[in-house]
C-alpha cells in the first residue's frame, strides 16, 4: 500500500517536472538556446492565478485563463525584447541574458507582490479526495496527472499535423534551410515562447495546488528540476520530456521513501549523471551525428 | 572601526546638541535588527511592530527615559545582517534588540563581543545564539529548552504515546528543538514510531507524512517555521491523516499567511508562552493598541519585542546608562544589570543567569476557530 501511495506521489511530482520541462524542450529544441528564466515565468503564472482567486474573485477555469494570456504575453515579450537581438549572438550571450532574465522577474515579483510568502487558495480543488481502500489520492493529483497526459498528446499532434507544427519541426532541423524555405524563423520561434509560456501559467498552478507556499522564489527549484528532466529525457524531445519528468519525480520520491529523505536530491542528479554517461543525448534524444 | 565609532559619535554629539532639551531627560537609542523583508518577514515587521508599540507607550508616559527606535533590516540573511548591524552603530545605537532570527543573531552576535555591544534578543531561539557570547541574552526559550518542553507536555496530558517527529535537518533551529525532544521523549516512554527529515529547498513532503502515518503516529511533532508547516498541514489534510500536530515558536504565524486555509490548522498545538486572547489586562491593552496601529492580532515574537524594550528600560535604569554614552561603555553594564532584575512581562516573569537564557514557564496553546487558546 505505501508502495502504491509513493508510486502516486512520485507519478503526480513527475507529472509536474514534466510540464515544466517541455517548455525547456520545446524552447531548446526550435530555438536552441536554455531559458533559464522558465521557472520564474511559472512563478509569474502562479502569482497571477493567485490575484485571480484571492483579490479579483474569479472563478478558477477564468483565474487560470487569464494566468495563461499573462504568462503568453510574459513569454513573447521576453523573446522579443530579450533573446531576438541575440539571434545570431554566441550561445553563452543567450544563456546569461536568459540568467538574467531570472534574477529580473524573480526581483520585479519581489516588488510587486512582497516577500512574505502567500498561500495558494487550493480549497476549489482538494475538498474531495479519493478513497481506495487504505489508499488516499487527493483530486489535485489526479488532475496533474491527467491534465499532463492531455498536454503531451494535444502537443505532439500539434507538431505533427498543423501547419505551424510542421514549420517547428523545420526551424528545429535547419534553421537557415527553413528560412530559405520561406518560413518566418522569428514568428515560429514566438509561437513557441507562447506555448511554453502557457505551458508554465498551467504548471504554476498545479505546482502550487500540490505545494501551497508561493514565494518569489518558488519557480527555480523546480525549473532545475525540469530542466533535469529535460536532459534525462532527451532535450529537445516532447516525449522524452515527459518521460524523463515523470521518471524523475518517482526516483525522487522513492530515493527519500527507501533511502534516504536527505538524500532525494542527490540521488535524482546521481541517476541523471549515470544515464548521461551511458546515453550522452539522453533516453530518447537523437544522435548527434558527428560530421568530420 | 574606530573611523565608524568616530563617526558614529560624532553623529552623537551634534544630535544631543540639537535635541538637548531638559538635563535630566535620559534618551536611549536602541537598534531594532530584523527581517523585515524576505521569507521571514513576518516575524521581523512582528518584533518591530512589538517594539514601535513599547517605545510609544514609554515617550508618552513622559518618565526619566525617552527611547529613540532606529531599525535596520537584516532580511534572514548572515551576510546582511551585518551590514544591518555596521549601518546601526553608524545610526548611534547605544545597544541592540535583535536580531529576530536565529542565524543572522548568531553572525552579528559574535561581532557584538568582539566590538562590546549589547544584544537582547526577542526571538533567536538556538543556543549558538548565546554560546560563547556575554553580551547576548534571550527573552524566548532556547531551543533545547522548547524540545524538552514540548515532551513534558505531551507526556503530562497523555496526548498520545506513538510520535512522528518532521524536522528541518539544514535548520539549527530545528534540530536543536529536535534533539532535546528526542531525548527528553525517551526519559517520558513516549515512542518514536517515525523521524523523517527535509531541507530548506523541500516543498514535497509526502513522503515524510506517508511514513507518519503508515507509522501510525498520533502526534507528529514539527519543530520549525510556519512555512514548511503549513505544506505538511495540507499534504497531511489531502491524505486524510489527521494526529495531532504539536509545533514550536516557529509555528506560530502560519494563520496570519496570506490566502491560508486556517481550517488546515484546526487543533494544532504550540508551546508559546503569550497568546493574543488572554485575559490578562496588560496582554488586553498591548493586543488593543497593537491592533489599532498595525490593524492585525500581534503574535509571540510581537509580544517578546513589546517586553525586550521594557527589559532594555529596566536594565538601563538599573546599570545607569546615560544619554551618551557608547556602546562599548554600556555593554558591560548592562550585562551585569540584566542578571540582577525581575521583569514582569506580557509574555511572563523573566529572570536571567550569566549564560544569557531566560527563566519563564512555557505554556500550550491550540489553534481553534482561527485562533490561539490556551489549554490550562
Amino acid at each position: 500500500m505505501i508502495f502504491l501511495d509513493n508510486l502516486i506521489n512520485g507519478l503526480s511530482l513527475g507529472s509536474i517536472y514534466a510540464i515544466i520541462a517541455l517548455g525547456y524542450t520545446m524552447v531548446y529544441g526550435i530555438a536552441k538556446m536554455l531559458n533559464f528564466a522558465h521557472g520564474d515565468v511559472i512563478m509569474i503564472g502562479a502569482y497571477v492565478a493567485f490575484c485571480g482567486l484571492q483579490y479579483w474573485g474569479l472563478p478558477p477555469v477564468l483565474a487560470i485563463a487569464v494566468s495563461m494570456i499573462a504568462c503568453t504575453v510574459l513569454g513573447v515579450t521576453i523573446e522579443g525584447l530579450a533573446y531576438r537581438p541575440l539571434r545570431q549572438a554566441a550561445s553563452l550571450a543567450v544563456l546569461i541574458t536568459a540568467i538574467g532574465m531570472s534574477y529580473l522577474l524573480q526581483n520585479t515579483a519581489l516588488m510587486i507582490w512582497g516577500a512574505n510568502p502567500k498561500s495558494f487558495p487550493t480549497t476549489f480543488i482538494n475538498s474531495v479526495s479519493i478513497r481506495l481502500g487504505r489508499l488516499n489520492i487527493s483530486i489535485a493529483t489526479l488532475i496533474t496527472i491527467f491534465a499532463n497526459i492531455v498536454i503531451m498528446v494535444s502537443l505532439t499532434l500539434f507538431t505533427a499535423k498543423t501547419k505551424m507544427g510542421k514549420a517547428m519541426r523545420c526551424v528545429s532541423e535547419d534553421r537557415g534551410a527553413a528560412e530559405l524555405m520561406g518560413i518566418n524563423v522569428n514568428r515560429t520561434i514566438s509561437v513557441t515562447f507562447a506555448i511554453g509560456s502557457a505551458l508554465a501559467a498551467i504548471a504554476g498552478v498545479l505546482l502550487c495546488s500540490s505545494y501551497p507556499i508561493l514565494q518569489p522564489t518558488t519557480g527555480s527549484m523546480p525549473g532545475i528540476k525540469a530542466f533535469t528532466a529535460a536532459v534525462f529525457g532527451g532535450i529537445g524531445s516532447i516525449p522524452g520530456a515527459m518521460l524523463g519528468g515523470v521518471l524523475l519525480g518517482v526516483i525522487e520520491i522513492f530515493g527519500k521513501a527507501y533511502i534516504s529523505t536527505e538524500l532525494g536530491d542527490a540521488i535524482v542528479f546521481a541517476v541523471l549523471i549515470v544515464v548521461l554517461l551511458v546515453k550522452p543525448t539522453g533516453l530518447l534524444g537523437r544522435p548527434i551525428r558527428e560530421k568530420v | 572601526m574606530k573611523k565608524i565609532i568616530a563617526l558614529a559619535l560624532a553623529f552623537m554629539m551634534i544630535w544631543s546638541v540639537c535635541t538637548a532639551v531638559a538635563e535630566d531627560v535620559i534618551t536611549l537609542k536602541i537598534a531594532h535588527i530584523g527581517p523585515t523583508t524576505g521569507a521571514a518577514a513576518l516575524y521581523g515587521l512582528a518584533t518591530l511592530h512589538g517594539a514601535e508599540i513599547a517605545v510609544q507607550e514609554i515617550n508618552e508616559a513622559g518618565g526619566k527615559y525617552r527611547i529613540e527606535l532606529i531599525n535596520e533590516d537584516d532580511e534572514h540573511n548572515v551576510e546582511k545582517v551585518i551590514n544591518a548591524y555596521n549601518a546601526a552603530l553608524d545610526a548611534g545605537a547605544q545597544m541592540i534588540l535583535g536580531t529576530t532570527t536565529s542565524k543572522p543573531c548568531e553572525a552579528a552576535g559574535a561581532l557584538g563581543y568582539t566590538d562590546r555591544v549589547f544584544f537582547l534578543t526577542p526571538s533567536a531561539s538556538s543556543t549558538a545564539v548565546i554560546e560563547d557570547k556575554d553580551n547576548v541574552f534571550q527573552i524566548c526559550f532556547t531551543d533545547p529548552n522548547q524540545g524538552r518542553a514540548s515532551a513534558q507536555y505531551i507526556a503530562d496530558h497523555q496526548l498520545g504515546t506513538k510520535i512522528a517527529v518532521i524536522y528541518n535537518n539544514a535548520d539549527v533551529y530545528s534540530t536543536g528543538i529536535r534533539d532535546t525532544f528526542v531525548e527528553e521523549a525517551a526519559a517520558k516512554n513516549l515512542e518514536i514510531v517515525s523521524e523523517s527529515t527535509f531541507t530548506d529547498e523541500t516543498t514535497d513532503f509526502t513522503v515524510q507524512v506517508a511514513d507518519a502515518q503508515n507509522a501510525g503516529a498520533e502526534i507528529v511533532f514539527l519543530p520549525m517555521y510556519y512555512t514548511p508547516a503549513s505544506m505538511i498541514l495540507k499534504t497531511a489534510a489531502d491524505k486524510a491523516y489527521a494526529p495531532i500536530f504539536f509545533g514550536v515558536d516557529g509555528m506560530d504565524g502560519i494563520l496570519s499567511v496570506e490566502g491560508f486555509d486556517t481550517s488546515l490548522a484546526e487543533g494544532v498545538m504550540l508551546l508559546t508562552p503569550f497568546v493574543a486572547t488572554s485575559k490578562d489586562e496588560k496582554v488586553v491593552s498591548f493586543v488593543n493598541k497593537y491592533q489599532a496601529a498595525y490593524n492585525e492580532i500581534p503574535i509571540q515574537f510581537a509580544a517578546d519585542a513589546y517586553d525586550g524594550i521594557y527589559i532594555l528600560v529596566q536594565a538601563a535604569e538599573k546599570a545607569g546608562i546615560t544619554s551618551d554614552m557608547s556602546p562599548e561603555e554600556a555593554c558591560d553594564l548592562l550585562i551585569a544589570a540584566i542578571q540582577e532584575i525581575t521583569v514582569d512581562g506580557i509574555t511572563g516573569s523573566m529572570t536571567w543567569d550569566e549564560s544569557g537564557a531566560v527563566t519563564k514557564t512555557p505554556l500550550a496553546a491550540t489553534i481553534v476557530n482561527g485562533e490561539y487558546v490556551f489549554e490550562d
